[in-house]
C-alpha cells in the first residue's frame, strides 16, 4: 500500500488498473476526461495490457462495452454528463443484456443552458436503466468501490452493470491523500473475471440481445429486477469483505450521528463530508442532527433506510431535480417512510454549497412544513 | 486548518502550484487538499486555485472564501479581481511585482509580502513561470510548509533541467527572503 496525493479522477485511473480489464471503449468528455487520459497513458506506458477503443461517440464507447463484455472479458468506460445522456439507449441494453460492466459518471450538470459543473442529474436521469448506482464521498471512496464493483457485478447471481458516481470538479478534480493498494492485495480481493453465464463463444454461437416478445419480455425484465434486488446483500456481503482485508467498511448507507437525532439529513456524494461538519458544529451547540448518506442509491435500499431514520423529520438534499415534481432522492425517500420529510434543491450546475446552506436546511426542517420543496442558494 | 488561495493566470501554473503545495506539507504527515477554480481553462485568463492544509483529515468540499494566505503571481492580477477579498484577519498577501506598486492593495491595511519573483524567473529559469518560485517564498514568509519537502515534490514533478532550474530558484528565493525576515 501507498498513499498518493492525487484526485478522485486518477484513483479511479488507479483502481482500473488494478483491476486489470481487457477493454476500455471510451470517448472524452469535461470532467471525465482525465480517466481516460490516465487510463491512455497507463496502456501507453506498458502499466496496463488493455485495448483501448478510441470510439467516436458514447453511443459507440457503450455499445462496444457491450460487444466487448459479450465475449466474457472485464470492460471499463467511463462518460459525464452529455456523453451519459447520449448513451442512454445503450445503457438500458447494457442491463437487459445482463453484461457486468463497470463504468465510472464524472456527475456534471445536463444542457440546457450548457453548464459543465457538478450536480448529479446526469446519473439519477438513469435511474430506472437497471445499473447499479453508487455514489463515493471522497476519491478514496470511489477507488474502493471500483474494486467492489467488478465483484458485485461480475458475480455470476448477479450480472448487472454498475455505474460508480463521482462529483465532476469536487472530486474530479481535487487531489487529496488516497491508498493505493498493491496489485497482490487487489488480486488477492478480486480474482480475474470468468464467465460462467453466457457470452459469445466462436466454439459454442449463440445470440445475445435478441427480441423478446410479449410471451417473454415481462419475464425477462422481472428477473433483471429480481437480480438487482439480490445485489443488495451482495454488496453489503463485499463491502465487509473489503473491511476485514484492507480495513474501510462500506455498506448500503452511512450513518452519522444518527442514533439519537431529531433531524436527519439525507444526500449522497461529497456533499456530505460538509456535511458533517456542520452537523458536528451544530451538535456542540445541543442541536440533535445526523446524515444518512445513500451510498447505494440503486437498487434503493428501502430496508435499510427504514432501519435507520427511526422517527426523525428528515431532510432530503438533491443535487438533481424531476422537473414538475421533485428531487429524485426526495421521492424515493418518501415512498418508502412515513417520517416527515422535507425535500431541498442546492448545488444545480456547480452552485457551491457552504455550510451555511447546510445550516438554513436545518433551520427549514425544524420550523416549516414539508409541504413544498424548497430550493437553497437561490439569489432574490 | 489552514487555507490557501493562489491567484494566476491560465498557463501560470496557479494549480500545479497548490498540487505541489499540497503534496509538500503531505511529506510533512499532515492532511491536506488541493483543488482549481472549477470551469474552462483558458490561457491568460484569471484563474485561482486553493490549498488545505490540517492535523485533521479535511472533509469539506466547498470553495475557500476566508483564506489565511492568498499568493498572486501575477501583480496585473490586483487590478482585475480582488485578490484580498476574505483574507483572514493577521493573514498575508504574497504577491509578485516588478514594480512593488499595488495601487488597489491598502498596504496600511493588509500584511503585503512582496517579490520580483519574475526576474528570479528569467534568471533561473528562463522564462516567466514563477509558481514553485512563489512557493519558496511562501514558505520562508509562512513556515507553512518546509523548504525540504517543497523541494522533493519539486523535484518529483518536473523532469531534467526544468526539475532542476525550478529547484535552484526555489532555493535561492527561500534563502534570500528566509534572512529578511
Amino acid at each position: 500500500m501507498v498513499v498518493k496525493v492525487i484526485s478522485s479522477a486518477e484513483a479511479i485511473s488507479e483502481a482500473v488498473k488494478l483491476a486489470k480489464p481487457n477493454v476500455i471503449p471510451v470517448y472524452p468528455i469535461t470532467p471525465q476526461t482525465k480517466i481516460s487520459e490516465k487510463l491512455a497513458d497507463y496502456i501507453a506506458n506498458g502499466e496496463l495490457d488493455a485495448n483501448y477503443i478510441r470510439v467516436e461517440s458514447e453511443h459507440s464507447a457503450m455499445s462496444a462495452a457491450i460487444g466487448a463484455s459479450g465475449t466474457g472479458v472485464r470492460v471499463f468506460t467511463a462518460t459525464s454528463s452529455q456523453g451519459l445522456s447520449y448513451m442512454h439507449e445503450i445503457v438500458y441494453a447494457a442491463a437487459g443484456m445482463r453484461m457486468p460492466i463497470v463504468m465510472a459518471d464524472a456527475n456534471r450538470a445536463i444542457s440546457s443552458p450548457i453548464n459543465i459543473w457538478n450536480d448529479q442529474q446526469d446519473s439519477l436521469s438513469e435511474r430506472d436503466s437497471g445499473w447499479i448506482q453508487i455514489y463515493a464521498e471522497t476519491g478514496q471512496e470511489a477507488f474502493d468501490t471500483i474494486l467492489q464493483a467488478y465483484k458485485v457485478t461480475e458475480n455470476p447471481d448477479i450480472c448487472v452493470p454498475t455505474m460508480v458516481c463521482v462529483d465532476g470538479f469536487i472530486l474530479t478534480h481535487t487531489v487529496d491523500p488516497v491508498s493505493i493498494l498493491t496489485q497482490e492485495e487487489v488480486d488477492s480481493f478480486l480474482p480475474p473475471f470468468k464467465p460462467v453465464n453466457a457470452y459469445l463463444d466462436p466454439a459454442d454461437p449463440m445470440s445475445l440481445g435478441t427480441l423478446a416478445d410479449p410471451d417473454y419480455y415481462l419475464e425477462i425484465r422481472k428477473d433483471l429486477d429480481d437480480a438487482m434486488q439480490r445485489s443488495l446483500p451482495l454488496i453489503e456481503e463485499v463491502g465487509k469483505e473489503f473491511g476485514d482485508k484492507f480495513g474501510r467498511y462500506y455498506g448500503l448507507l452511512e450513518e452519522y450521528k444518527t442514533e439519537d437525532a431529531d433531524i436527519i439529513l439525507i444526500a449522497m456524494g461529497s456533499i456530505c463530508g460538509t456535511i458533517k461538519e456542520v452537523i458536528d458544529q451544530q451538535r456542540e451547540n445541543g442541536v440533535k442532527v445526523g446524515l444518512l448518506r445513500v451510498r447505494v442509491y440503486r437498487p434503493f435500499p428501502k430496508e435499510a433506510i427504514i432501519n435507520a431514520v427511526g422517527d426523525a423529520k428528515l431532510a432530503v438534499l438533491d443535487k438533481d431535480i424531476s422537473l414538475g415534481s421533485g428531487g429524485a432522492l426526495y421521492l424515493d425517500t418518501k415512498s418508502v417512510v412515513s417520517n416527515e420529510v422535507h425535500g431541498f434543491i442546492l448545488g444545480l450546475g456547480g452552485r457551491d454549497v457552504t455550510p451555511s446552506d447546510i445550516v438554513e436546511i436545518i433551520e427549514k426542517t425544524e420550523s416549516t412544513s414539508s409541504d413544498e420543496i424548497k430550493w437553497i442558494g437561490l439569489r432574490e | 486548518m489552514i487555507e490557501i488561495r493562489f491567484h494566476g493566470r491560465g498557463g501560470q501554473g496557479a494549480v500545479t502550484a497548490a498540487e505541489i503545495l499540497a503534496k509538500a506539507v503531505f511529506e510533512e504527515e499532515k492532511y491536506t487538499q488541493a483543488f482549481p477554480s472549477f470551469g474552462v481553462e483558458r490561457r491568460g485568463a484569471p484563474v485561482t486555485a486553493f490549498t488545505r492544509i490540517s492535523d485533521e483529515p479535511i472533509r469539506r468540499r466547498y470553495q475557500i472564501y476566508e483564506p489565511q494566505y492568498v499568493v498572486v503571481l501575477d501583480e496585473g492580477l490586483a487590478n482585475v479581481v480582488n485578490v484580498t477579498s476574505g483574507l483572514k484577519e493577521g493573514g498575508k498577501l504574497l504577491i509578485n511585482t516588478e514594480t512593488g506598486v499595488l495601487p488597489n492593495i491598502d498596504e496600511s491595511k493588509i500584511i503585503t509580502e512582496k517579490v520580483d519573483a519574475t526576474q528570479i524567473a528569467l534568471d533561473f529559469i528562463g522564462k516567466n513561470i514563477v509558481n514553485t518560485i512563489m512557493l519558496g517564498f511562501l514558505s520562508a514568509k509562512t513556515g507553512v510548509v518546509s523548504i525540504d519537502s517543497l523541494l522533493k515534490v519539486i523535484d518529483e514533478t518536473f523532469k531534467g533541467k526544468v526539475a532542476k532550474a525550478n529547484l535552484e530558484a526555489t532555493e535561492f528565493i527561500y534563502n534570500e527572503y528566509l534572512d529578511k525576515e
